[in-house]
C-alpha cells in the first residue's frame, strides 16, 4: 500500500487532494484512474468469459454493455467526489478572503479605541472608561477569531511556511511565562516552569511554536475552578524535546477526548466554564507541531486536571 | 521636527495615526494613493515613510520599488503598515528595501508609535 502511495506521489497525482487533507480514496483524480482500470478489467473479463460460452455477436454485445454500465457508474462517482473537493476548496478560499477583508475595519477600530482610551483626545472617566474597555475586549476577540481563521485556511491550503531559526526552548518558555504572569495571578493560578535541561537549542519557527505554547498555557490557566496550579516542564525523551503543560482544572470527559483536536470543537466542561472560545486553537496547534515533524497529545481526568504535551525533534 | 509621510487610503486611519503622531511632535504628510505618495516623497524628502500595501493607482510594492530605485529617495526609511500577511508579502517588502513590516491588526497604536520613534532616533 505504501509503495503504491509512493508511486502515485511520484506522479504528482493527488497533490491538490493531499494539500486539502482529502484521503486518496476520495480524490477525484485517483478515482478516475481506478475506474479506468476497473473498466478495462471488466471489459477484458467479460470478453474472456463470453468467448468461452457464447457466440461472437453476444460477446461483443456483452463487452460493450458491461463497459458502458461501468463507465457511467464510474463517471457519476468521480464527478460527485470532484464536486465535494471543489466545494471544500471554495469554502476555504471564501473564509480566507472574508477574514482578510474583516481585518481592515477591525484594525481601524482597534487603533481608534487605543487613541480614545489613551486620554490623548480627552480624559475618560469611570463609566466611560469601563464601556470603552468593553468595546476594546469585543474588538480584540474579533481580531483573534479572524487571526485563527486565517491560520486555519493557511493550514488547509498547505500555505504554512515555516521560518526555522535556532531557538533556545527554555528561554522561549520563560519569556511566555513572564508574559502571562499577570494573567495567571489575576486568575489565582500559580504558574511554574520546571526545566531539567542544560541545553535546549532547537531549530524551529519561533512564532508558531510560541503560538502553540501560548494556547496550551492559556487553556491551562483559564479552565481551572479555584486554587489553580499550572506547571510547565521541559525534558528530553528519546530523539525529542518534550514540553508538558499540567493543570488541575476541569479536565476533559472521556467521551469527548477523541474530538479535542477537531476544528471548532469545545468540550462541555470547557463550555460550561467559559462560553467564549473559537475551538480552533488546538487544531492549529496540532497542525503546527506536526509540520515540524513533532507530536502532540494529552492525558486528562475529568475534574482532576489535564496534561497537554508536545514533542519536537532534536534535529 | 521630523517629517513623516503616511501613505494610506483610509481617511479614518490617516486621522487616527495622524493625531497621535502630531501629539508626539512629528510633522505628518498625508497621501491617499500610491502616485501622490511617490510625488510627495520626491518633493518633501520625509525622514520616514509609513506605507500601506493596498493602495489605489499604484500599490505599496510599486511605491516601495520606486522610492528605493530613485537616488533622491532611496535612503528614506520605510515602515510597511498593512493587514496583508502571507510570507510572500513580507519577504517581497523586505527584499524591496522596507525597514520594518508591521501587521496592523497585531499591534497596539502605541507600539507602532514606539517603532517610529525607535527608527527616528
Amino acid at each position: 500500500m505504501t509503495l503504491l502511495k509512493k508511486i502515485i506521489s511520484e506522479l504528482n497525482f493527488w497533490e491538490d487532494c493531499s494539500k486539502y487533507g482529502i484521503s486518496i480514496w476520495q480524490c477525484p483524480k485517483f478515482l478516475f484512474v481506478v475506474m479506468g482500470g476497473v473498466t478495462i478489467s471488466a471489459m477484458t473479463a467479460t470478453h474472456l468469459i463470453a468467448i468461452k460460452f457464447a457466440e461472437e455477436n453476444l460477446t461483443v454485445i456483452s463487452v460493450v454493455g458491461v463497459t458502458v454500465i461501468i463507465f457511467t457508474i464510474g463517471n457519476i462517482i468521480v464527478n460527485s467526489f470532484d464536486k465535494i473537493a471543489t466545494a471544500n476548496r471554495m469554502k476555504t478560499e471564501f473564509v480566507s478572503i472574508v477574514s482578510h477583508q474583516l481585518r481592515t475595519p477591525l484594525s481601524s477600530l482597534k487603533w481608534s479605541l487605543n487613541l480614545f482610551m489613551s486620554g490623548r483626545i480627552g480624559k475618560l472617566e469611570g463609566k466611560q472608561l469601563e464601556h470603552a474597555e468593553i468595546m476594546k475586549d469585543s474588538n480584540d476577540r474579533m481580531i483573534k477569531l479572524v487571526n485563527d481563521l486565517l491560520n486555519v485556511t493557511r493550514i488547509e491550503q498547505g500555505r504554512v511556511l515555516l521560518k526555522k531559526e535556532k531557538t533556545d526552548l527554555s528561554a522561549l518558555v520563560k519569556e511566555l511565562v513572564e508574559e502571562v504572569r499577570s494573567f495567571s495571578e489575576a486568575n489565582n493560578v500559580s504558574l511554574n516552569f520546571e526545566n531539567s535541561l542544560q541545553n535546549s537549542t532547537v531549530y524551529i519557527d519561533k512564532q508558531y511554536i510560541s503560538m502553540v505554547l501560548s494556547n496550551l498555557v492559556d487553556n491551562a490557566i483559564r479552565y481551572i475552578k479555584a486554587q489553580g496550579k499550572v506547571v510547565i516542564s521541559l525534558k528530553k525523551k528519546d530523539q525529542f524535546f518534550r514540553i508538558e503543560v499540567r493543570d488541575n482544572g476541569v479536565g476533559i470527559p472521556k467521551d469527548e477526548q477523541r474530538n479535542i483536536f477537531h476544528k471548532f470543537f469545545r468540550s462541555r466542561n470547557a463550555m460550561r466554564h467559559r462560553t467564549e472560545g473559537s475551538g480552533l486553537g488546538l487544531y492549529i496547534a496540532k497542525s503546527f507541531i506536526e509540520l515540524h515533524g513533532g507530536k502532540i497529545g494529552f492525558k486528562s481526568k475529568e475534574w482532576e486536571g489535564t496534561t497537554f504535551w508536545f514533542e519536537l525533534p532534536l534535529k | 521636527m521630523a517629517k513623516i509621510l503616511f501613505i494610506e487610503d483610509e481617511p479614518g486611519l490617516q486621522k487616527t495615526v495622524g493625531e497621535i503622531l502630531r501629539q508626539e511632535r512629528f510633522e505628518i504628510l498625508e497621501a491617499l494613493d500610491g502616485d501622490t505618495g511617490v510625488e510627495i516623497a520626491k518633493k518633501e524628502k520625509p525622514d520616514l515613510v509609513l506605507l500601506d500595501l493596498i493602495l489605489p493607482k499604484k500599490d505599496g510594492f510599486e511605491v516601495l520599488k520606486e522610492l528605493k530605485e530613485n537616488p533622491e529617495t532611496k535612503d528614506i526609511k520605510v515602515i510597511v503598515l498593512t493587514n496583508l500577511e502571507s510570507s510572500g508579502d513580507v519577504e517581497k517588502a523586505l527584499e524591496l528595501g522596507a525597514t520594518n513590516y508591521l501587521v496592523k491588526a497585531n499591534y497596539e497604536l502605541e507600539e507602532v508609535v514606539q517603532k517610529v520613534k525607535d527608527l527616528l532616533k
